[in-house]
């Protein structure tokens, strides 16, 4: 659906060339939910506003739905916008304009015809949840409800992409889950393909479907959110990761025997592999730390364990037997 | 009290300041509005940025607004008699009052542009907006509380200037003023022009901050 070829934007000032995105491949399927995170800095913004134009590459190609958007004329630019809807962190809302004008808002600049605006926007007010604040501006709604706005304004020309721009930064946690769970529905229900940039890790572990890694315009790591999430291989990852934990550093627990990380996933995460496999081999586990959650909808759970007494070298072997990937660490010499 | 007032002669002022008041207001919004975009949109990092342009404006606003009002209304009688064929009374005044206040509009416009939150512009540019739809449909309608109120300000510096044309035979209750009041030591008619000028003053600066209040929505 959408694929960026060798982008590149650099930004040249005074104090010299900045490379803001880095010969960036990315390929991001129909349907899709796509993850973008990385610190700040990072070139999110850019990347996100390379696929509508917002920000003109320097080099390489954005093609979304086989279109070439980075040869599009001005007008051939404009009407490919329409089919790419975009929310923001701040909402980017009208403020001199009611609820209803904001989201008739990019009709009324395609110009069609009054009466289908009107009936456009009360079937999105009403899809939405926003019907009783029609009359209203934005100044009278609440975060999430102004969210919701962006999102019924992107909608209103029927997009076949969604761009959010750190949609639910600016929200607080409940409001942020239900803006996360609006824009799955809207997924499954229209086949929306959504993009989001993001620095909170925990939005792309519920609904992202795949995730990209960025520092310093490079794409660092790509693939399955679950896959990057339970093994991150590039230390951004890892550290954004350990940040969303507590930052507990349980490898520094001043306990002796074998370490390990051990990590379940899908129907395995609730069977008692563990204990069975503990009172078989006869060794003792202590948990450090864990975690057991969903990425994705997908159960998973990743535990480090310390075994002592017994064999933790047979009792390892026994797991991965059983569809537990372990993971052996050698406690650094102190 | 009030014994040299001759209020016929009051009451024709007084219209005639209104009269002046209200074609040099409608110019300066007519041009102010418009410069003041191209100002905006010229500037640097903006929607269409144009350093050439925004110099020769930026100049050109700064020239006119460096020059004392008195002295614009003197170099400009040559020009004022080509456009309105006279540079007495109402007619005559128009022109020089909207040369001095147009620049000064302008730039009030081009700030009440620079507050709009830059997202919106480009949110409105997401969505399939062109310049010309930004300006027109996002632009002004946002910034449209500062734009009344800059119209506001205006005015009342228009009601100061009306009454230095006066000088150059524009009429006005500040010509009245100064020819009865201060020339002939009038004092109950300079009582009498101040007052009204005073009344004018605060009715414009009660109905922008009205129209003010009723367009903000922030």
């Amino acid at each position: 659906m959408i694929r960026l070829e060798g982008v590149t934007r650099r930004y040249s000032s005074r104090a010299g060339d900045r490379v803001a995105l880095d010969n960036v491949d990315l390929e991001i399927g129909r349907g899709e939910i796509f993850g973008v995170v990385g610190r700040s800095g990072a070139g999110k913004s850019t990347l996100i506003r390379t696929i509508n134009r917002l920000e003109t590459p320097d080099g390489g190609r954005v093609i979304v739905d086989g279109e070439d958007i980075t040869a599009l004329d001005a007008k051939g630019l404009l009407k490919a916008r329409r089919r790419i809807g975009m929310i923001f962190q701040h909402f980017n809302l009208l403020n001199s304009k009611t609820i209803e004008a904001n989201v008739a808002f990019p009709l009324m600049l395609e110009g069609r015809p009054k009466a289908e605006i009107t009936a456009r926007v009360a079937e999105l007010l009403a899809q939405l949840g926003l019907a009783e604040h029609a009359k209203k501006y934005p100044r009278q709604l609440s975060g999430g409800q102004k969210q919701r706005v962006g999102i019924a304004r992107a909608l209103a020309c029927g997009p076949q992409v969604l761009l959010c721009d750190e949609a639910t930064s600016a929200l607080d946690p409940e409001t942020t889950e239900d803006i996360l769970n609006l824009l799955d529905q809207l997924n499954r229900e229209l086949g929306l393909t959504i993009v989001m940039i993001t620095h909170q890790m925990e939005v792309v572990r519920r609904v992202c479907d795949r995730v990209a890694v960025l520092k310093d315009g490079k794409v660092v790591e790509t693939g399955r959110t679950a896959d990057v999430f339970l093994n991150p291989a590039h230390p951004v990852t890892q550290a954004m990761l350990a940040e969303d934990d507590d930052g507990f550093d349980a490898a520094m627990a001043p306990v002796g025997g074998q370490m390990a990380r051990l990590t379940f996933r899908g129907a395995s995460t609730y069977e008692p592999e563990l204990s069975r496999i503990a009172r078989e081999t006869g060794v003792d586990y202590s948990i450090l730390s864990g975690r057991i959650s969903r990425i994705r909808g997908e159960p998973c759970g990743q535990l480090l364990v310390v075994f002592t007494g017994g064999d933790a070298t047979v009792a390892m072997a026994r797991l991965t037997e059983n569809g537990v990937a372990v993971e052996a660490i050698q406690k650094e010499a102190r | 009290m009030f014994d040299n007032v001759n209020w016929l002669e009051v009451g024709k002022a007084g219209i005639d300041t209104l009269l002046m008041l209200a074609g040099s207001l409608t110019l300066t919004v007519a041009i102010g509005i418009p410069l003041g975009v191209l100002l905006f949109l010229s500037g640097k990092g903006k929607l269409a940025a144009n350093p050439v342009v925004n110099a020769v404006l930026s100049f050109v606003v700064n020239v006119l607004r460096s020059l004392p009002f008195i002295i614009l209304l003197i170099v400009m009688l040559p020009l004022t008699m080509l456009l309105v064929g006279t540079s007495l009374g109402v007619l005559g005044a128009i022109p020089p009052l909207v040369v001095g206040t147009a620049p000064f509009y302008a730039r009030l416009v081009e700030n009440a542009l620079r507050e709009v939150d830059h997202g919106v512009v480009e949110a409105t540019q997401a969505m399939g907006g062109s310049t010309f739809q930004i300006v027109m449909r996002a632009l002004l309608p946002e910034a449209l509380p500062g734009i009344i109120a800059g119209a506001t300000v205006s005015a009342i510096a228009l009601v100061g200037y009306t009454a230095m044309a006066g000088v150059v035979g524009a009429g006005g209750l500040g010509d009245l003023a100064v020819r009865f009041g201060y020339q002939r030591f009038q004092t109950d008619v300079m009582f009498v022009t101040v007052v009204l000028l005073l009344v004018l003053v605060q009715i414009l600066q009660m109905l922008g901050d009205w129209l003010v209040a009723r367009v903000s929505h922030r």
